[in-house]
């Protein structure tokens, strides 16, 4: 089966529900998909116990219900084939066509290994959260949450709504990065006033800067952790943790498209121009997916996308400005929670590195880059084809994160028939 | 909010969860261990989002599936473990 589209717009997180309702507004036809099961992106994950925020609900109910839009929920794209997409929904493969794309793929975390860090019981940051809208258990348990960033924040006040008992967020920036952050903040005050509501919700809290987890500890379970913060290596026994060290772009995707992308650190993200024009004729970013730079600038520029590719640019530059603002912030931000060298050293000689295909720090060593340690050693070649342990190499400075090859995603035999993949398999 | 309740099978156990629960939501209130990895070890859901693959399970005889990006049915079969 064959859709068209005059947009179709990929990822239904703030950017992607905001370039799917710019381009409606101009009389476009769009499809918006996701794999998940319900549109809102990261920030906007529904959660199972409490009602979303009044803004969330409004951006998610006013595209979803646009009559020009077409919601495909639970459809991942799989493989890019000439002018459109291969997707799998959970009943079918189909293709879908289209004048213009919107990327809008969002971001994920950087999970780093360190002693211990696959036992059950352990997940990331922002991963918590997520775990916890879906109905993860927390109700009375003892959770840590570590890493860096505001992420942490967020995670834990989430994890107290739904009844944890969060012992103490441990961040690894120092207290004068975070103290001259916050010193900044009057210069974005909804940014402020968002902190401060952050911060009474988790009156009791501890909040400790210059502190990392070196190891877990357990045997089928995690039952503690050690932290390592200016007042020494701290032992606590805890039921979750919860560490992730921020953000990095689901690049993958357009990467395939052939999209020019730049380095930020060691990870990619995706090269756009005034209005979010990537390097390919047709082809628009949006959100996360063009550098880490949060909910109000994915909302901002997926609308700017989404005007643009629906042809209206004068709508596009009326929102340039508030874009700048934004991604000032984010610049603030991304320089506050700049990883300390200390969290590179996390990882042991005998730590998995690779949680897919169980290989080890040292297992790698005497390999000049990914491929090479990935064909003799299997790193990289499990499911989830090098996301988790890909990134986490190139953060350690050991290798850059190589290409994808197709599929974008383990992909069931039935939607793969028919499709030539060595044919669309771009460097 | 009071999503109605959703009876499903873990490893053989009946679990209940609400409408909207994701499967791995579901098997942590009943075990923490989702699956072995290629070398025995223990392993639950991670990254909460579909990208890590350490929530794989076998749901109603498919195995493989990512259970963070899956909602519980009524009279789901899950097994971890495969
Ligand atoms: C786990 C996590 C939790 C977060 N929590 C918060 C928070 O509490 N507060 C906050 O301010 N910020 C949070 N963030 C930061 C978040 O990145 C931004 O706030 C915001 O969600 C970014 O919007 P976006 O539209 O760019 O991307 P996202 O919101 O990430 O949306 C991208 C969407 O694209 C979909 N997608 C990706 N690839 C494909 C594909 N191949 N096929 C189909 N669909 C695809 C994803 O399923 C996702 O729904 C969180 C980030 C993460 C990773
Ligand atoms: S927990 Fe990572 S894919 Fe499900």
């Amino acid at each position: 089966m064959t859709d068209r589209y005059d947009v179709l717009v990929v990822g239904a997180g703030p950017a992607g529900l905001a370039a799917a309702h710019a381009a409606a507004s101009h009389g476009a036809r769009v499809g918006l998909i996701d794999e998940q099961m319900t549109a809102g992106g990261q920030v906007w994950r529904q959660d199972v116990q409490h009602a979303s925020p009044a803004l969330a609900r409004r951006s998610i109910g006013r595209t979803l219900d646009h009559p020009a839009i077409d919601w495909l929920a639970q459809t991942r794209v799989v493989t890019v084939e000439d002018g459109g997409l291969l997707v799998e929904d959970p009943r079918r493969a189909r293709r879908l066509h289209y004048q213009t794309l919107v990327l809008a793929t969002g971001a994920r975390e950087l999970l780093l290994p360190f002693p211990g860090w696959t036992l059950p019981g352990i997940t990331g940051a922002g991963g918590l959260q997520a775990l916890a809208k879906q109905g993860w258990p927390l109700a009375g348990r003892r959770v840590v949450i570590a890493g860096s960033g505001p992420l942490l924040l967020a995670a834990a006040a989430t994890a107290k709504r739904h009844g944890a008992h969060v012992l103490g967020i441990y961040e690894q920036s120092s207290t004068e990065n975070i103290q001259r952050f916050a010193r900044s903040l009057w210069r974005w005050p909804a940014k402020a006033v968002q902190a401060m509501g952050l911060r009474a919700q988790l009156a009791g809290v501890p909040y400790r800067c210059g502190s990392v987890v070196r190891r877990a500890h357990g045997e089928t379970e995690l039952h503690a952790v050690d932290v390592d913060g200016p007042r020494g290596i701290e032992h606590i026994a805890c039921d979750q943790l919860a560490v992730g060290y921020g953000l990095l772009a689901n690049v993958e995707l357009a990467q395939s498209l052939g999209c020019t992308l730049q380095l930020q650190g060691a990870h990619a993200y995706v090269d756009t121009d005034r209005y979010q024009r990537t390097s390919v004729d047709g082809i628009y970013a949006a959100g996360e997916l063009c550098g880490i730079g949060g909910r109000d600038t994915a909302r901002i520029e997926g609308a700017i996308a989404g005007h643009a590719a629906a042809g209206k640019t004068a709508d596009a530059d009326r929102l340039l400005q508030s874009r700048q603002h934004a991604r000032h912030f984010a610049d603030a931000l991304n320089q506050c929670f700049a990883l300390d060298p200390r969290v590179h050293a996390l990882a042991q000689p005998d730590t998995l590195v690779c949680r897919c295909e169980d290989v080890s720090l040292s297992a790698l060593d005497g390999y000049m880059d990914a491929r090479s340690a990935k064909l003799a050693t299997r790193c990289g070649m499990g499911a989830c084809q090098g996301r988790i342990c890909g990134s986490a190499l190139a953060e350690l400075g050991r290798f850059p994160r190589s290409g994808q090859r197709p599929p974008l995603f383990p992909a069931r035999l039935s939607t793969l028939a028919g499709t030539n993949l060595s044919s669309i398999n771009k460097p | 909010m009071n999503a109605p309740l959703i009876r499903l099978q873990i490893n053989g156990c009946t679990v209940e969860a609400r409408a909207g629960t994701s499967v791995a939501a579901a098997i942590a209130q009943h075990s923490l261990i989702f699956r072995r990895s290629t070398t025995g070890q223990p392993r639950a859901a991670f990254c909460g989002m579909g990208v890590c693959f350490e929530c794989r399970v076998a749901i109603d005889g498919i195995g493989q599936r990512r259970a963070c990006m899956v909602p519980v049915r009524e009279g789901m079969q899950v097994s971890c473990d495969d």
